[in-house]
């Protein structure tokens, strides 16, 4: 069960995404319950299943909820998951077989498979892209579904801290790959960039030129 | 006509529509072939250049505004549990507990 390529490699992205799971499932039921007045309580779990995306949904519902218009929104939205063009390119090399099976496993790296997948050499282990994204996808849809439901009950997720679970999961995994001085600047920049932008620049728009930084990596090291 | 379809709704098609295609693009076009070299550096580098952006944009943004607040003390916490080599759900513990704790505190 051992061997590369066997059902190994699904159970082990299961196991490492767990802890990460427990912060998404608190962050899609505080998704649920931000959402619900203004989408309804189905559109938002609809939302869950199609985008998986969390900032997205966020700034989209936010936006509406906030009296915004629909152009706004969606426009934060996708500019929100433009990385994840970029980070398609970068799975891609990993990702073999038929073309269907390659869009639907695409669906499932985010952020946290991006970078619990990475093997250190560049490369993405494909199985546990599917084997974390699963687990991530069920605590995502379920958590949204339960806060759609029955958040009320909950509160205010910000009092449980939950705000900070997501910088501090983010910090975990970055630390592994500052390994080289190149990646470090790069990390610094990219740091750098998006506070700048923050404050003048619609969300969304940060991230994306944060993600710029990497183009340092046009000269050899 | 418009409450034939919600604004809710449509932003749940556009929105789903489009992160599907953007997820979709590099794999499908790009499947299974290595990158150029210098294309490869580059990719190589987006991982410390976006993951860090996202965590100084969630530990110090709110909406188009930087904010000092509790979460910065969980995350500087998180910070030193990262360097005593502490596995990423004690992590996520220690962050939320010390913001949790400051909001109550001050």
């Amino acid at each position: 069960m051992d061997e590369p390529g066997g059902s190994y490699s699904f159970a082990h992205g299961a196991r490492k995404v767990a802890p990460f799971s427990i912060a998404v499932f608190g962050f899609g039921m505080s998704f649920g319950v931000l959402a619900r007045p203004t989408m309804g309580s189905v559109a938002p779990i609809v939302m869950s299943v199609t985008t998986f995306a969390g900032s997205a949904q966020f700034a989209a519902a936010s936006i509406l909820s906030s009296g915004g218009t629909l152009a706004a929104a969606v426009v934060a939205a996708i500019l929100l998951n433009a990385r994840y063009g970029p980070i398609g390119v970068s799975v891609a090399p990993s990702l073999t077989g038929p073309w269907w099976s390659r869009f639907l496993r695409a669906q499932l790296v985010v952020d946290e498979t991006w970078a619990l997948s990475a093997d250190g050499r560049g490369g993405h282990d494909p199985k546990v892209i599917v084997g974390a994204g699963v687990v991530l996808y069920a605590a995502w849809v379920g958590g949204t579904a339960a806060g759609v439901s029955f958040g009320d009950l909950f509160g205010d997720p910000a009092r449980l801290g939950l705000d900070a679970a997501f910088p501090a999961l983010f910090l975990a995994l970055l630390v592994p790959n500052l390994d080289r001085s190149q990646a470090r600047v790069a990390a610094l920049l990219g740091a750098g960039i998006a506070l700048a932008l923050t404050p003048i620049a619609p969300a969304g728009v940060p991230i994306v030129v944060a993600g710029l930084a990497c183009l340092m990596g046009w000269k050899r090291s | 006509m418009e409450a034939l379809v919600s604004p809710a709704w449509w932003a749940v098609a556009i929105v789903g529509v489009a992160t599907i295609a953007i997820k979709g693009a590099g794999p499908v076009l790009l499947g299974g072939k290595p990158l150029p070299p210098r294309i490869g550096r580059i990719i190589g580098l987006l991982a410390p250049a976006l993951l860090a952006a996202l965590v100084a944009i969630s530990t110090f943004g709110t909406d188009r505004a930087l904010v000092l607040d509790e979460r910065a003390l969980g995350v500087g916490a998180a910070a030193v549990a990262v360097a005593l080599k502490a596995p990423p759900l004690l992590v996520v513990i220690v962050a939320a507990v010390v913001t949790a704790g400051a909001r109550t505190l001050f």
